[in-house]
């Protein structure tokens, strides 16, 4: 059963892949790299259950830190143009 | 009584993946980048949760169910955080979202991303034939 999942898990993976290949835009490859991220996490939680050692779930934990760390990251990249300023949206006051 | 467990975390293993293929599908075939956030929150929340759970289920009152646990809660808190930070960016740079009309503006994706256009035609031929057929329908 946790074969199933892993083969949907792996199915859903390959979607978000052409997803992030074809977008038109950057921010549907963001966002294709970030949904991929999250099926990361879930695939290596899986493989850990379905090979007897759950101690892959540390690595899961990690991984899902750094894949919002780097989107984030990625976005702001896209918006400034630069990782190390301190910027303000242009007409974006909430 | 472990037969019991054993289904209810079947059901759930089956019910997240089938939700994982759901928002997948719903990625690749929704035509605005806000709508393709739309699915991918299917994938963040319920596929993301019920697959989890059904991990719980199957790892029992162990160490293994709390760091389940903690992936849950953290996918949970960043998801919609990112996707928030992504529409931001998206609709601050001045990407319109698509209403109504079956054709997204050209100006607009064009000067939301100027290096569209150099990988995508060499390497992919059935791929922009796709795309193509959604703009269309």
């Amino acid at each position: 059963m946790f074969f199933a999942a892993t083969l949907a898990i792996l199915i859903a993976m390959g979607l978000a892949l052409a997803r992030a290949l074809m977008g038109p835009t950057v921010y549907d490859r963001v966002l294709a790299v970030n949904t991929f991220g999250t099926k990361t996490v879930l695939l290596i939680a899986l493989l850990g259950f379905l090979t007897g050692r759950p101690d892959f779930l540390d690595i899961s934990l990690v991984y899902a830190l750094i894949n919002f760390i780097g989107t984030i990251a990625v976005l702001k990249l896209i918006k400034y143009g630069d990782l190390g300023t301190v910027g303000h949206a242009p007409k974006g006051e909430p | 009584m472990q037969i019991l467990l054993d289904i209810v975390s079947w059901v759930l293993l089956l019910a997240g993946s089938a939700f994982a293929l759901i928002g997948a599908v719903g990625l690749i075939r929704f035509p605005d980048v806000y709508a393709r956030m739309h699915a991918s929150g299917i994938t963040d929340t319920l596929g993301a949760g019920l697959i989890l759970a059904g991990m719980m289920i199957q790892g029992g009152f162990t160490l293994v169910t709390a760091k389940l646990i903690l992936i849950l809660i953290f996918l949970l808190f960043t998801s919609p955080t990112s996707t928030y930070a992504l529409a931001n960016a998206a609709y601050s740079r001045g990407l319109q979202p698509l209403l109504g009309g079956p054709e997204p503006d050209p100006a607009a994706l064009e000067a939301a991303d100027p290096a569209s256009a150099i990988p995508g035609q060499a390497e992919s031929g059935s791929v922009g034939s796709v795309s193509g057929e959604d703009k269309s329908s």
